[in-house]
Parts: C-alpha cells; sequence; structure tokens
C-alpha cells in the first residue's frame, strides 16, 4: 500500500501561498509575488503528477482501481449524525483532475508573468490565482458532498474576484457581478438538492453514497413531489448547480461576458478548469444519476447537446475572439454533458463516461491554448476585435503554431487530441440516443468552420494598419504555449478507457470506423469551408450574412438570450414581484417602526412640560405623593 | 424621662417643625429661606430621634448618634448650598426661585 497523506499539500500549498500573497504582497516587489505563486503551483503540479503516475501505474494495472482517502478529518461536528469532514478523496477522476487543474494553473501562473507585467494589482493578481487554485483542488479532491460545495462555493467567489480585476472597468464589474449571480442563483439549487439528498440518506460521505446497488436511496424513492420522485427532484436540482456553474443553457448568459476579465484568467477558470466544475460534478456522482435518476440522465444530456449546438452557431458569427472562444467552450462543455447523458454503467456501457472525461482532459489543453494564444495576440495588438488582425502569422510563429494546433485539436483533425476524445463521445451518442448524435455530429462541423474562421482570420488574409509592429510574446509566454500545444497534439494518445472508467475498472475499445471518418469528414468539411470563405480577403461572408438577413443577425445577437433575460427580470420580475415587496417593505413594515417611533416622540413632546425646571413644584409634587401613598398605608392597615 | 413632660409634647413640636419646614420649602421665593426650611425639617427629624431614643430605649444611644451625624450633615449642606445661592446671585443677581428654573428639558 502506498502512502497517499502528501497528497493534502497539493490544495494546501496554494492555500498558504494565497495567505501570505494576499498579507504580505503589497510588501514585496511584484515579481517576487509572481514567481512565490508559481513556483508554488510548479510544486502542486509535480505532485499531482507523481500521484497520478502512483496512482495509475505503480499499482498493478489490468486490475480495478480502488478509491483512496488517505486524508478525512472532522471538520464540523454538530450532533451526532451531522457531521462535516473534510478530505481528499483519490479516484480515477479527482487524479486526473488534480493533474488538469494543476497543469493549466500552473501554465496560467508562469504565463501571467509576462503578459501582467507592469499591471497594478499585480500581486493581488497572484494570490487571487492561487485562492482559485487551491479551491478547485478542493472541489476534485472533496471526500463528501458538502466539502464539494463549500470549495464551489470559493470557486465562484475567486472567479468572481478574478473577472472583476479591472474595477475601474465598469463593463468587467458587471461582468463580474453577472456570473456571480447567476452561478449563485444556480448554486442555491445544487444546496436545495444537497438538503433533500442528505436528508434522506443521512450522509453527505462519497465512499456511503456512491456504492452501486446501496439501499440508502430507499427512503428517497418512496417521496414524489409534483409527479416525480424525491431522488429526481434532488438530482435535477445538484445539476442545476452543475449547470450554472458549467453554463449549460438557459444559465449560460455569464460565461461570454467573463471574458472582461485578464486572459489567463479566461484560460485557466473560465475555459479548462472551473467551467468544468458542473461536469466534474456529474462525473462524480454519476453512480447516483445512473441508478437513481436515470431520466435526469437523459435530460442532461439533451441540455449539452442544445447548448453546445446553440453555442456553435452564435461562436460563427461574434467578432470578439475572446467571445468566439467562450461560446467555443460554451459548445465543449455541451459535448462533454452530452457524453455523460448517454453513458452507461461499467464496461463498454460506460464508453461515454469515459470519453466525456477524455474530452474535459483533451479539452482543457486545446482551449487553455487558445486562450493564452489569444492572450499574446491580445497583448501585443492591445484588441480583442478581428478586424484589427490579420497576417499574423509572419509576426508571431510560435503563437501560429501552437494556436494551429489547438485549431485542428479542436476540430477533431488526427492525431491531435480533440480527434479521440470527440469520436469516443460521438460513438457514444451513436450507440444510445441517434438524436443527439446527430446535433453533435453537425456541431462537429460547425465548431470546425468557426474556429478556422477564427484562425484565418487573425493569422492570414491582409494585414490592417498595425500602429506599431507586431512581435512574439517573451519567453515565458511562449513556454506554456509550447507546452499545451504539445499537449494538444499528443494528449490524445493517453489510454484513457484503461485509467479512467465508470465503474474504475479498464476495459477495452473497439475502433468504430463508421463514426472516425463521417466525424474527420465534416471537420475537414468545415475547415475547406472557411478556407474558401476567410483565407483570402473578399466579399463573400458579407454577401453571405446579408442573404441570411434575420437568421445572421438574431445569431449576431446571441439569439436575444441577455435581451429576454433582462425583459424578463427588469419588465417582469422588477416590476411585478420587486417593486411590490419593496413597497410592502418600505411602507409596512418600515412604516410600522417608523410610526412606534413618531408616536414616542409626540408623546414626549406633550409630557415634557412636566418637567419645569420649578424647583418648589417638584417639591410639592413629592410631599403631596408622600402624604398620598401614607394616607393610603393608614388606610389600608385599618386606621379609618 | 423628663418629668410632666409626655413624648406627646414632643412630638407635636417636631411634626410642627416639619410641616412649617414644608410649607416654607414650598411657598418661600428667597432660596436663602428655602435653606433655612430645609433646616427646621432636618431639625424636627433630630428632634425625633433624640425623643425616641429617650422614652422607648432610655439605656441606648444609637438615637443621638444619628443625631450627631445629621447635624454634621446639615452643616456640610448648608455650606454647599450656600455656595451656590452666592454664585446664583453672582449670575443673575437676585435668589428668587422663580428665576432659577433653566435645568428643564
Amino acid at each position: 500500500m502506498i502512502n497517499y497523506s502528501y497528497t493534502i499539500l497539493i490544495p494546501l500549498i496554494p492555500l498558504v501561498i494565497f495567505v501570505f500573497t494576499g498579507l504580505l504582497g503589497m510588501k514585496w516587489k511584484p515579481l517576487v509575488s509572481g514567481i512565490i505563486g508559481t513556483v508554488g503551483v510548479g510544486i502542486s503540479f509535480f505532485l499531482s503528477l507523481f500521484t497520478a503516475y502512483e496512482y495509475f501505474f505503480a499499482t498493478a494495472t489490468g486490475s480495478a482501481y480502488h478509491t483512496i482517502i488517505p486524508v478525512n478529518m472532522l471538520w464540523l461536528s454538530f450532533t451526532h449524525t451531522l457531521q462535516i469532514h473534510m478530505g481528499v478523496l483519490l479516484d480515477p477522476i479527482s487524479v486526473m483532475m488534480i493533474v488538469v487543474v494543476t497543469t493549466i494553473s500552473f501554465m496560467a501562473h508562469l504565463y501571467s508573468i509576462g503578459y501582467m507585467k507592469g499591471e497594478r494589482g499585480f500581486q493581488r493578481y497572484y494570490s487571487f490565482l492561487s485562492l482559485f487554485t487551491f479551491s478547485m483542488l478542493g472541489v476534485v479532491l472533496a471526500t463528501n458532498i458538502f466539502q464539494i460545495y463549500i470549495f464551489w462555493e470559493l470557486v465562484g467567489a475567486s472567479s468572481f474576484l478574478l473577472i472583476g480585476f479591472y474595477y475601474d472597468k465598469p463593463s468587467a464589474v458587471a461582468a463580474a457581478k453577472k456570473a456571480f449571480i447567476v452561478t449563485r442563483f444556480a448554486d442555491l439549487g445544487f444546496l436545495i438538492g444537497i438538503l433533500i439528498l442528505s436528508y434522506y440518506t443521512g450522509t453527505f460521505d462519497f465512499s456511503k453514497l456512491l456504492q452501486p446497488g446501496t439501499h440508502l436511496f430507499a427512503g428517497l424513492a418512496g417521496v414524489s413531489f409534483l409527479g416525480l420522485s424525491g431522488i429526481t427532484w434532488a438530482m435535477a436540482l445538484i445539476f442545476m448547480g452543475a449547470a450554472g456553474k458549467s453554463a449549460m443553457f438557459p444559465l449560460h448568459i455569464w460565461l461570454p461576458d467573463a471574458m472582461e476579465g485578464p486572459t489567463p484568467v479566461s484560460a485557466l477558470i473560465h475555459a479548462a478548469t472551473m467551467v468544468v466544475a458542473g461536469v466534474f460534478l456529474v462525473a462524480r456522482l454519476f453512480p447516483i444519476y445512473h441508478f437513481q435518476a436515470p431520466d435526469v440522465l437523459i435530460f442532461i444530456g439533451y441540455v449539452g447537446g442544445f447548448t453546445s449546438l446553440i453555442a456553435a452557431i452564435i461562436a460563427m458569427t461574434q467578432f470578439d475572439i475572446k467571445r468566439v472562444l467562450a461560446y467555443s467552450t460554451l459548445s465543449q462543455i455541451g459535448y462533454m454533458m452530452v457524453a455523460l447523458g448517454v453513458s452507461g454503467y461499467g464496461g463498454e456501457a460506460g464508453l461515454g463516461y469515459m470519453a466525456s472525461m477524455f474530452h474535459l482532459f483533451t479539452h482543457a489543453m486545446f482551449k487553455a491554448l487558445l486562450f493564452l494564444g489569444a492572450g499574446s495576440i491580445i497583448h501585443t495588438i492591445h484588441s480583442n476585435f478581428m478586424k484589427d488582425m490579420g497576417g499574423l502569422r509572419k509576426y508571431m510563429p510560435i503563437t501560429h503554431f501552437t494556436f494551429l494546433a489547438a485549431c485542428l485539436a479542436i476540430s477533431g483533425i488526427p492525431p491531435f487530441a480533440g480527434f479521440f476524445s470527440k469520436d469516443e463521445i460521438l460513438a457514444a451518442a451513436f450507440e444510445s440516443n441517434k438524436l443527439l448524435f446527430y446535433v453533435e455530429y453537425i456541431t462537429a462541423g460547425l465548431t470546425s468552420f468557426y474556429i478556422f474562421r477564427l484562425y484565418f482570420n487573425i493569422f492570414w488574409g491582409k494585414d490592417p494598419e498595425y500602429k506599431h509592429k507586431p512581435h512574439e510574446a517573451p519567453l515565458n509566454m511562449t513556454i506554456p504555449l509550447i507546452f499545451l500545444g504539445l499537449g494538444s497534439t499528443f494528449g490524445g494518445f493517453v489510454p484513457f478507457h484503461k485509467l479512467v472508467t465508470s465503474d474504475m475498472k479498464p476495459f477495452t475499445t473497439v475502433t468504430h470506423w463508421g463514426i472516425m471518418l463521417p466525424s474527420v469528414g465534416i471537420g475537414l468539411l468545415g475547415l475547406a469551408v472557411a478556407w474558401v470563405l476567410y483565407k483570402k480577403e473578399n466579399d463573400l461572408p458579407d454577401k453571405i450574412s446579408k442573404k441570411l438577413g434575420i437568421l445572421y443577425t438574431s445569431t449576431y445577437h446571441k439569439f436575444y438570450i441577455d435581451e429576454i433575460y433582462l425583459f424578463v427580470t427588469k419588465k417582469i420580475i422588477f416590476n411585478y414581484i420587486a417593486r411590490p415587496i419593496a413597497w410592502f417593505d418600505h411602507n409596512i413594515v418600515d412604516g410600522f417602526m417608523i410610526g412606534v417611533g413618531t408616536v414616542t416622540v409626540k408623546i414626549s413632546y406633550k409630557i415634557k412640560k412636566f418637567q419645569s425646571g420649578e424647583l418648589q413644584q417638584y417639591a410639592f409634587v413629592f410631599v403631596a405623593g408622600v402624604i398620598m401613598l401614607a394616607l393610603f398605608i393608614l388606610y389600608s392597615l385599618g386606621y379609618h | 424621662m423628663i418629668q410632666g413632660i409626655s413624648i406627646y409634647h414632643f412630638l407635636i413640636v417636631s411634626t410642627l417643625m416639619f410641616f412649617i419646614g414644608i410649607a416654607g420649602f414650598i411657598i418661600r421665593q428667597n432660596l436663602i429661606t428655602i435653606l433655612l426650611s430645609v433646616e427646621l425639617i432636618l431639625n424636627s427629624v433630630v428632634i425625633n430621634f433624640l425623643v425616641f431614643n429617650r422614652y422607648l430605649y432610655p439605656d441606648q444611644l444609637q438615637g443621638h448618634f444619628f443625631a450627631l451625624f445629621i447635624i454634621g450633615v446639615a452643616a456640610a449642606e448648608a455650606s454647599v448650598a450656600i455656595a451656590l445661592i452666592i454664585n446664583i446671585y453672582r449670575r443673575i443677581h437676585n435668589i428668587e426661585s422663580d428665576n432659577v428654573n433653566e435645568m428643564k428639558y
């Protein structure tokens, strides 16, 4: 047995760095906090790699993996039954996730030293990054659902802080607020779901909840509300939390706005790690979903499919490169949700589960790379818009090649990483749900189109008027690009079906030629269309968008979903619910309190005349009172 | 026990003094007179103490000590009161109690 208790250090190092950088950072030179943060996360990164090596390879392969809980301490003890633990749980998905989180976090830390150079609040930035890393690791290593919830909120808070990093920019403040409110609203559902679940099962613990065939849910199955069983409600509400964090339709509106944050933050939080927390949560609770609430799982699949399609369509029309990437993130997370939704449990049936985790892994690599590449472009161009870019391949060769690798990976062109994972997802969908398969198949083509539209617009085409010549990013920004580029190119060769499976037993996959070839085909088709339209400057795209008319404009305006939200909140909720409640509060609740105060004041004005300042008056009243008291006592004692 | 004088005589005198003092305190305007009235009240109390001690517990001395204390306290009080009255006189050049009614609300 290997002793894994050192894994507690993986989240604790970023925590310690957060505390020290947060408290003392202002006294240090900016670079010092950057280096400390990077080195700390680097240590976590190597520890995670070491953990993964020990967990996956040092034990005998071929047999099932076991859940290991090296650390689990009592944190809060309310009663005998209600106790909250904090600890570290190692199983294939959490080990995979710590590797993903620390890798991307390490790259983002390293990259930020160059990207954020000279920014005001450099130390603050690094302390928030460490806080985020700590909380994200807390989520993935959680031993019980309540620990996940606590860290889940911490992740949300650090995301809020980082989106609003440029807090003197009103749009950033609004975006931070939006992200926080939307995810917080979703987390309300998550909390209610947790409470329902743990009320009936009597435990938070994953080691008890995730046993297949456990009898804990017998109590919940009997309860029903509005025609659905208690467990369905609980799991659907928990999925609501997951959908909020993972920006599934219709809670996706915060993610594109979250791009107001610094670009490495977008890469780390809003592309690679935090937004896949929802996928992770569903995967973590997968046995419950599969055995107790299969309806919810199907629902998850449809939500994912719809989101991935709609986000891919919106991504085709956006001009802000970070927004294109944001919608692309939505779309890819939709893929992961679809894969979970169509998955079965155990062996070959669990292909979707494996594919989802696989795609999470490869997506983290290539999407972080796309964002960091976009960051190095924005860093030199000082603009987010495609019209200010073009022909950059001559000036930024490293960024160009790594970006290209990521584009090929996301389009599913072999042998890049995305090909393998996307192919598994399509295969899994094909097995169990044809509708979702076709949705995802079309989305794959759209993905390839919008990403190459982005690519050709940035790196090919005509040079716009550059104020100064664009230059390649410094070394500490290109090293992460190269590293992630290698990850995006070769990450697909990781044998996930041997490592991360639904029942923790390895299985062998067959090659689905019938799906692989068409999916590569549609990827290449998308690429080709983008090539024709955007490689050379021409007026074809404009003509097509004019022809499409309302279809194009509604897509450009993101199907007016933001406007619908604004209408619902401002016009309906504010006017018909919030305003009457505010009136009630202002007039009835406050009115009562103010009334009490006013009456008191009025009465005291009336009776203050008794205090006249006339000494003899006081004395008279006093003597009269004493005499009356004396008479009364005498009378009551019987002296008539 | 004083020959031929009963306790009632003393008590009547002290009661009269007490109520004269009260009446003076309430009616008179001059602060000095008010002070004198207070002294009257105190002295009537002193008489009560002495008389009860003498007639009810002739072999004990508590009443006498109380009387001494009250005389001492009365002297202190008189000095404070006169100091106040002098200060009032310096400010408003008169010691009518009707003019000293600023301490209100």
